[in-house]
């Protein structure tokens, strides 16, 4: 601690919100670079974000799938693991939503079934992340090494089950058959009719309702209850938890299948929620965006889901500039996506110390400090 | 701001030529002034001794001069000139060195190679070491500070390895040495060696800053002494018009009383727990105890005494529970245990068997947890912290507000994390979580290690009382002082083996001295398998 040490309301408010500024502004160069107008872009981003309801019902549905992915990531973080297989943990969260529905669906009830899709993607997702979780806790393998492997696993297990087994007979698309209607999430225009509210139609469904339910019980086992209190002493100080009796393996299966089951619940909003079917690629990258929905979230479920409705927004209105500017490509919005990632995640605290430095040199709050 | 005792002006117009001159040195960490208008004059070719408690700023000080800190305020010469240093390149550029309290060495390379590391003359390492290696011999020979060249660092005791460190900085052409605790790990025979060494390097003109809290030590080789207290010098004189307990008093700001009280208190009562031939063998394949036999009476202090690495911390691991040796057994509170079933944390807290880690960073509190949450740590399944799952959070505070109340810690702030604490009032809490259970067994390491004077008076009296109330206490500590102030029995470890026992009325410290230096040098190097 030799530079002077950022306050924490600057950590956790002001240090985010420089990233993000800082992204916004390289993505600007490289937009003006190429001739664009960076103000209008963003202005069309904000807009197609949050400038109408569907736009922002949109939003929300990218928000509900990072919220879960973003969560998987801080439970094993506090559990001291880094857990880069949230993709692979998702996709098999879906293919167990999948597999629950295609052959339970059609003779089970919706309040029924809704239930066990849930349980089964979280219970796929744990079981997949509890394989490196036992390697890592009983084996000495590299929990960062095996999780990374195991996205591949995932995702080819899906290929070969898709193509193989669950492959809608006649078809050629590489999906299921359409779930029964009573293995299909009410979406929220749906579910605001049964109130008599009219909604847009969008992919946002009841599994946001989900989402925010899993950040407060995430914090509430985190924080408030004995179980969650091992698993930060565990993550925070291996040394100390076997002091303090704790068996350090036993917290890593546990905060690897709390992590799993949050990672395999984005099957519940893509699977059961909007595709209503068994497809590829549903996760498309978000297991890798929850890392840094955490890390800008500082692993704190009120953080994760700010980062998430962000993250959320910058997917909604990037769609949105990739639909309205043509001549603005998709690769530009990925461009803009990936600053925010890099700024915000993989560099986040690469800022801090000029910022502490500046929040030194201010008068005023120099005066604030107790004596 | 002024009430640190001036330095009379004839002590530096005609005396020998400053070797550093710090001025107004202010750094503050926050809202912690670590160093408030700090003046610090050491003359060339002195031993000047930095005494303090923890967190008075000696180290703090010390960082600045080595470049590894910046000051908020204040200027810092080196030999007249004015240095602006930024970093420990700049440092060592002008002529300083520091040896920290842990070695920064690398285990896998021999002596020589780490006194090359980042300074080798030449690009190709062999012509590099036939460069360094005559020159290494001739400083060897001259200051007296002789080490095996070619041997591997790991393989090294302790002695030498720091004999090696200072080696190195002196190669780096070091005129002012910096020494942060050297003794903390040595033998008396070897702090013997060590100040021999540096007496040597004195009359060849080298300045020695040497960072200490043991008081005898500074009497014994430093020609002058500065006290500090809470960020300020408080005093300053040479060394002949001082004594320790003079000293001692100007850091604390009071009278303190360390050392054996007249009576030892209660007659011992019965044996609490016995352990029999325990043997532990590490992942190397080494045997780090050799058939120990050890038992514990109710309200009797055992103290072992030893040179750090000669199995204490693996006696203390074992009877914690947090190994399980290849053989032996133990009776503890009516229940047997074998190596097939051995004791756990969790058990041993059951039978109230309670435990003072020597290494309280690594193990007795989690640093970045408020102190709330540190304070219950090992307790948190107990029916007043957590019902149903659910942590009493108020309760938790509560009870570590308590604690810090009775045991005198700072700032009584629960919330504040452990890790902002210094080394004393870390320490305060870990005793008042372990005490506060009114354990039958207390097994505690090193209980003043990086703690203040005014600290082990109160830790020292904290076990003199639980043993008062009937407690059975094993006490390791490399500080024989300790060991002396507070045992009834006193076991001496050597090599993983007990090699004297007596009580401690038939202690002298020379004896167990050299009871702990006693047949081979370096165990590991002997025991381990060819």
């Amino acid at each position: 601690m030799s530079a002077p040490t950022l306050p924490r309301w600057a950590d956790v408010v002001v240090l985010p919100l420089v990233n993000l500024a800082v992204a916004l502004l390289i993505s600007g160069a490289v937009m003006a670079l190429i001739g664009q107008n960076p103000l209008e872009v963003l202005t069309l981003m904000a807009k197609g974000a949050f400038g109408s309801m569907r736009g922002f019902s949109y939003t929300l549905y990218y928000t509900t799938t990072f919220i879960f992915t973003g969560l998987a990531v801080a439970v094993a973080a506090h559990g001291g693991l880094f857990n880069i297989g949230a993709e692979g943990q998702a996709t098999l969260g879906g293919l167990g939503a999948g597999i629950f529905a295609l052959w339970l669906a059609r003779d089970l009830p919706g309040f029924v079934m809704l239930p066990l899709i849930i349980l089964a993607s979280a219970g796929f997702g744990a079981l997949w992340a509890l394989v490196p979780a036992y390697l890592q806790a009983y084996r000495g393998s590299h929990i960062v090494i095996t999780t990374i492997m195991f996205n591949f696993l995932a995702y080819t297990l899906l290929v070969y089950l898709l193509v193989n087994v669950l492959k809608a007979p006649g078809s050629m698309a590489v999906e299921s058959a359409p779930f029964e209607p009573s293995a299909a999430l009410p979406n929220a225009q749906e579910a605001f009719a049964w109130f008599g509210i009219e909604w847009p139609s969008s992919p946002l469904n009841l599994s946001f309702l989900l989402a925010l339910a899993a950040a407060g019980l995430v914090y509430a086992y985190l924080w408030r209850t004995r179980a969650g209190y091992r698993l930060r002493t565990v993550g925070a100080s291996a040394g100390a938890a076997e002091y303090a009796g704790i068996p350090p393996a036993h917290q890593i299966l546990i905060a690897m299948a709390i992590s799993g089951a949050l990672a395999g619940m984005v099957g519940v909003n893509e699977i059961a929620g909007v595709n209503r079917r068994l497809l590829l690629d549903f996760v498309a990258g978000a297991g890798f965006t929850g890392i840094a929905v955490a890390m800008m979230g500082r692993n704190h479920p009120a953080g994760i889901l700010l980062a998430s409705l962000l993250f959320g927004a910058l997917f909604q209105g990037g769609a949105e500039v990739g639909f309205e500017m043509p001549q603005f490509s998709r690769e530009m919005v990925v461009t803009l996506q990936g600053f925010v990632i890099l700024l915000s995640g993989a560099m986040a605290y690469v800022l801090a110390p000029t910022l502490a430095r500046v929040i030194h040199a201010l008068p005023g709050i120099a005066k604030r400090r107790p004596a | 701001m002024n009430d640190h005792t001036p330095i009379p002006a004839t002590s530096r117009e005609p005396g020998p030529p400053l070797a550093v001159r710090m001025a107004g040195i202010r750094k503050t960490f926050g809202p912690v002034r670590a160093n408030d208008d700090v003046t610090l004059d050491v003359a060339s070719g002195t031993v000047h001794a930095l005494v303090g408690e923890n967190g008075a700023g000696k180290s703090t000080l010390m960082s600045q001069l080595y470049g590894l800190y910046v000051p908020d305020a204040g200027t810092i010469e080196v030999f007249g000139k004015p240095a602006h240093l930024r970093s420990t390149h700049d440092a060592i550029a002008m002529g300083l060195g520091m040896v920290h309290q842990h070695f920064m060495l690398v285990d896998t390379l021999t002596a020589l190679e780490n006194v090359m590391l980042g300074a080798e003359p030449h690009a190709l390492l062999l012509r590099a070491e036939r460069m360094v290696r005559p020159r290494l011999q001739s400083l060897m020979e001259s200051t007296g500070l002789r080490v095996d060249l070619d041997a591997r660092v790991g393989d090294l005791p302790v002695g030498d390895r720091q004999r090696l460190e200072i080696l190195k900085v002196l190669f780096r052409g070091a005129k002012v040495l910096i020494l942060d605790e050297p003794t903390a790990v040595l033998t008396p025979q070897e702090t013997q060696h060590l100040f021999g060494v540096l007496a040597t390097l004195r009359s060849q003109g080298t300045t020695v800053i040497l960072i200490t809290h043991k008081l005898d030590e500074v009497m014994r080789l430093a020609d002058r002494v500065t006290v500090m207290r809470a960020g300020r010098i408080v005093h300053e004189c040479g060394v002949k018009d001082t004594s320790p307990a003079q000293l001692a008093e100007a850091m604390v700001g009071r009278k303190v009383n360390i050392g054996r009280p007249a009576t030892t208190g209660v007659a011992p009562g019965e044996v609490v727990l016995d352990a029999k031939g325990l043997q532990v063998v590490d992942a190397m394949g080494v045997t780090r105890l050799h058939g120990i036999d050890l038992a514990l009476r109710a309200g009797q202090i055992v103290g072992v005494a030893g040179v750090s690495g000669n199995g204490q911390s693996e006696l203390l691991e074992v009877l914690s529970g947090l190994r399980t040796p290849r053989a032996g057994t133990l009776r503890l509170a009516g229940e047997t245990f074998a190596p097939t079933r051995w004791l756990t944390p969790r058990t041993a807290r059951r039978l109230r068997l309670a435990h003072v880690p020597e290494d309280r960073h690594a193990r007795a509190m989690v640093m970045d947890f408020a102190a709330w949450e540190s304070g219950i740590l090992g307790y948190e399944g107990l029916l007043v912290y957590s019902g149903g799952g659910f942590l009493r959070r108020r309760r938790m505070r509560e009870d570590t507000r308590d604690m810090m109340e009775r045991f005198d810690v700072r700032p009584r702030q629960p919330e504040l994390a452990s890790g902002r604490f210094s080394g004393g009032n870390q320490q305060k809490l870990v005793l008042a979580r372990e005490l506060g259970q009114a354990p039958h067994v207390l097994v505690v390491g090193q209980p003043t290690r990086g703690v203040d004077i005014g600290a082990i008076e109160f830790i020292h009296g904290q076990l003199r009382k639980l043993r008062e109330a009937g407690c059975a206490i094993l006490l390791v500590s490399s500080e024989l002082d300790e060991i002396l102030a507070l045992s009834d029995r006193v076991l001496v470890m050597n090599a993983g083996r007990i090699t004297g026992e007596r009580p401690v009325e038939a202690c002298t410290e020379a004896e167990l001295g050299l009871l702990m230096a006693h047949t081979e040098v370096h165990p590991e190097k002997a025991e381990a398998p060819a």
